[in-house]
């Protein structure tokens, strides 16, 4: 009987995946609102990378609730999974020793770490000219967290100092907004700021500010994240 | 859309679909979670192919980075799945 359910179930999903797919042909031309996007852009924030022009703008309430949400993430995991000091020396004191990592990861995060930094904080800043952004660099920054712990387990990260830089990039990030609200057309407004020249590392309004910003929060959190689940 | 470009992409999909399979096979957790971050990882290849590197950014690194790694931690405190 589950199994006749499950059955059917899969075929409906093959049925509209099939219509799908037999329905697709090649969009040949750029859509009316892609269009829009595209010449507005450039002209008004002064942004040369469109993507991150509309998640930092015209998305940046989405944006917001993106990170609000992966925050939540971030407080629960450390809720279900934070390790009481004494239970940790009990795990430290009935715990053998933990296996080294292999010389290759060892030197080989040494030579490639701080080339990983400084690409995350690269796509971070320069998120409104190239490709990437706020969320990519600080993604890209917690990845190079992620392999400083897999080659020093026995490194500690300090929870208290992340939280802290973590909270304060969130609330500056809300204040930039509500200055939006204030000064320029709402929330999260870029042109606080003036748009500078076209395509130099200072330009598009507060979009670089922004997107610092976000970077510094992703990063944290998701090292945070990491962490906890590694203790 | 060039032919060698589609063919290239044809040949990501058949890997994402292959490791995407073997993820769910394998007996062996480890082995099947790096699978699954292979998948994740010819994800965000096709991602490039197609060219969208803001998302390709995003996927390699949370996808097939910080999720893989999340859940061979995971594996590991629950004792490889056996206990």
């Amino acid at each position: 009987m589950k199994r006749a359910f499950t059955l059917l179930a899969v075929l409906m999903f093959g049925i509209i995946f099939a219509r799908m797919v037999g329905d697709y042909s090649e969009r040949q031309s750029v859509s009316a609102l892609a269009e829009h996007y595209l010449s507005v852009v450039p002209q008004e924030l002064g942004a040369p990378n469109v993507v991150t022009g509309i998640l930092i703008t015209f998305r940046g309430f989405d944006t917001l609730g993106e990170v609000a949400v992966l925050f939540m993430v971030a407080a629960s995991v450390g809720i279900l999974l934070a390790s009481q000091p004494e239970a940790r020396q009990q795990k430290e004191l009935t715990e053998p020793e933990p296996r080294r990592p292999s010389e290759l990861v060892q030197n080989g995060a040494e030579v490639i770490l701080p080339l990983i930094f400084l690409f995350g904080a690269y796509v971070i800043m320069n998120g409104h000219l190239s490709a990437g952004g706020g969320f990519q660099g600080g993604a890209v920054v917690a990845s190079a967290v992620m392999l400083l712990v897999l080659a020093k387990p026995s490194s500690q990260l300090h929870h208290g100092f992340l939280s802290i830089t973590e909270s304060l990039a969130g609330v500056l990030y809300v204040s930039i907004g509500i200055l939006g609200l204030i000064f320029a057309a709402g929330f999260l407004d870029s042109h606080i700021l003036p748009k500078g020249d076209f395509g130099t590392l200072f330009s598009a309004g507060a979009i670089p500010l922004i997107s610092t910003l976000l970077g510094i929060k992703v990063g944290a959190e998701l090292s945070v994240i990491i962490d906890r689940f590694r203790n | 859309m060039s032919a060698m470009l589609e063919l290239l992409v044809i040949l990501v999909c058949g890997s994402i679909l292959v490791s995407g399979i073997l993820a769910v096979c394998l007996d062996n957790l480890t082995a099947a979670m790096v699978s699954a971050g292979l998948a994740s990882l010819f994800a965000a290849v096709s991602y490039v192919l197609l060219a969208a590197p803001d998302v390709a950014m995003a996927e390699a690194a949370i996808g097939s980075g910080l999720a893989t790694l999340i859940f061979l931690y995971a594996i590991r405190r629950t004792g490889g799945g056996k206990g």
